[in-house]
């Protein structure tokens, strides 16, 4: 006769019971496959710092001044610039920059 | 139209304040019931539209400061005015709304148009007469309270002796005087000496509606701090703590981030207070600290979809909650443009819609339902089929009537009882 040790499959009926029981944990396995680098601590300052950055904005008022300038003598075009790329030569200004909110999630790419 | 950032019925429900993310406020007046129009009672119009708040750019911190309206607190009549205060992330506003009814006419020495008239034509002395002309709404800035938060101001909450009004921010709470604008006392101040060490903000702080001397704030990590302003000028020691035991073995990522409060209410009776976090609502006693009295679940389906709703940030979506008038039912939202209302005694929950398919004029809202086992049934929705861009994050009810006001991003929906 085999006789399954008891405390082995005592273990796989618990991790069926978690899976069963707890969703949100459930939740929290696939975020952390999808992000293994996700912050080491659960919701904490991460959030916090985000949040009290909210509004933060880069701005050089020098290369604002300057491409102000370049502006007066170059003809301005007739169509509206499109709002929601910035790119090349444009210099964004504040009402200009898109309503982007940075992602805690780090990228791919990142250690 | 743009999205609706605030809602607040006046102390008498006559008046409804609702602020957008364009710093608009827009005020809608009740109507009275005529005999010419007996159906017209109850039906809201606008009152008075003015621009409250405007775009800015502090250059000094390289920060854009937003516009948009975080609340708006109206202040108990006591003249023939209103006012309220509105505020943004950084400024505090009071605004006198009055109405003008009579003009005067006959001026000596100007025309009816303006034009002044020549000295020798005036040959003699007229007293001016106050005729009727058409109602005229105008709003004015009264006071201007800035400068006084360094983080974004999620709260402004008028006291019960109707001088002083508290205003929060992440980190600091501060009291003001309503006639005084360059001088604000600190009373809580969570900031840590070192940032790095940060761990909780606080998200919403309401005075007790009779106690004049007590106020509560909430914080991100799902507790609420109730202060005495008679123990101590700076209220960083509290006189309650009020927090719910957590089960260690139930703890995930996701824990903090769905305990955070985003809203508390004092009850109207000044007995209780309501929390919300992402999944559930909590009525607490004043009196016990250690467990809410009472916890309402608003779509705990969503537990089992807190990864997707972590990465499109929804997880962080902040909502409301709000009292009726005998704090006998509260009010709260939810997506798919859903909202709950939960009656205490007896326990009856409902869930409802707003949104223009289901809320033609004086038709009945039929009750909603959200499928969450597998069978669904004709006219239940889907968890996976929840619209989560409809979101309704702000709710008010009348102070004395069933009649109930709920933003659905850029509409306003206004639902009344059925009378008979």
């Amino acid at each position: 006769l085999l006789c399954v040790s008891p405390t082995v499959s005592l273990t796989v009926f618990q991790e069926m019971e978690d899976k069963v029981i707890s969703p949100e944990k459930a939740e929290e396995a696939k975020l952390k496959a999808r992000y293994p680098h996700l912050g080491q601590k659960p919701g904490g300052s991460d959030f916090l710092r985000k949040r009290l950055q909210k509004g933060q904005k880069y701005f050089d008022s020098g290369d604002y001044n300057m491409a102000k300038a370049k502006m007066k003598n170059k003809q301005l075009p007739t169509a509206a610039p499109d709002k929601t790329e910035v790119t090349g030569d444009h210099i964004p200004t504040p009402q200009d920059l898109p309503q982007r909110k940075p992602s805690l999630v780090a990228s791919k790419l990142a250690g | 139209a743009d999205i609706i950032s605030t809602v607040e019925f006046n102390y008498t429900g006559d008046l409804l304040a609702t602020g957008d993310k364009g710093g608009r406020v827009v005020i809608f007046q009740r109507e009275q019931e005529t005999k010419s129009r007996p159906l017209s009672r109850g039906e809201y119009n606008v009152y008075s539209t003015f621009q409250s708040h405007e775009p800015e750019f502090d250059y000094l911190k390289s920060l854009e400061i937003e516009e948009k309206i975080n609340k708006i607190r109206w202040l108990p009549q006591q003249n023939a005015a209103h006012f309220l205060l509105s505020t943004n992330d950084k400024t505090i506003k009071l605004w006198k709304i009055s109405e003008r009814d009579k003009r005067a006419e006959g001026y000596n020495l100007k025309d009816e148009d303006g034009r002044l008239r020549e000295p020798f034509r005036v040959t003699e002395l007229r007293v001016p007469t106050l005729k009727p002309m058409d109602l005229m709404v105008e709003a004015s800035p009264r006071r201007t309270f800035a400068n006084a938060h360094t983080y974004h101001i999620n709260s402004i909450s008028v006291n019960s002796d109707y001088a002083t009004y508290l205003s929060a921010d992440d980190l600091r709470i501060n009291l003001w005087h309503l006639e005084v604008t360059n001088r604000s006392f600190n009373i809580v101040d969570i900031k840590p000496a070192n940032m790095e060490e940060l761990t909780e903000v606080i998200t919403a702080a309401e005075f007790h509606p009779h106690h004049c001397n007590t106020f509560v704030y909430s914080s991100s990590k799902g507790t609420i701090r109730l202060c005495d302003m008679r123990s101590s000028a700076l209220c960083d020691q509290h006189s309650k703590f009020f927090e719910e035991p957590e089960d260690p073995s139930s703890r995930s990522f996701f824990s903090e981030i769905i305990s955070s409060i985003s809203d508390v209410k004092f009850s109207h009776s000044g007995r209780y207070m309501m929390t919300r976090d992402y999944l559930s609502v909590k009525v607490w006693d004043l009196n016990m600290e250690n467990r809410p009295v009472e916890t309402y679940q608003v779509h705990e389906y969503l537990r089992g979809k807190l990864c997707s709703l972590y990465e499109n940030d929804c997880i962080f979506d902040k909502f409301e909650c709000c009292w009726n008038g005998s704090d006998s039912t509260i009010m709260t939202g939810s997506y798919n443009n859903f909202f709950r209302t939960f009656e205490r005694d007896p326990r009856r929950d409902t869930t409802l819609e707003a949104s223009r398919e289901s809320s033609k004029p004086r038709a009945i809202l039929k009750p909603r339902k959200v499928c969450t086992t597998g069978k669904r049934k004709k006219d239940e929705i889907t968890v996976d089929s929840l619209d989560f861009n409809k979101k309704i994050l702000h709710t008010a009810w009348h102070p004395m009537e069933n009649i109930i006001a709920v933003a659905a991003t850029n509409n306003l929906y206004l639902f009344q009882e059925k009378v008979n």
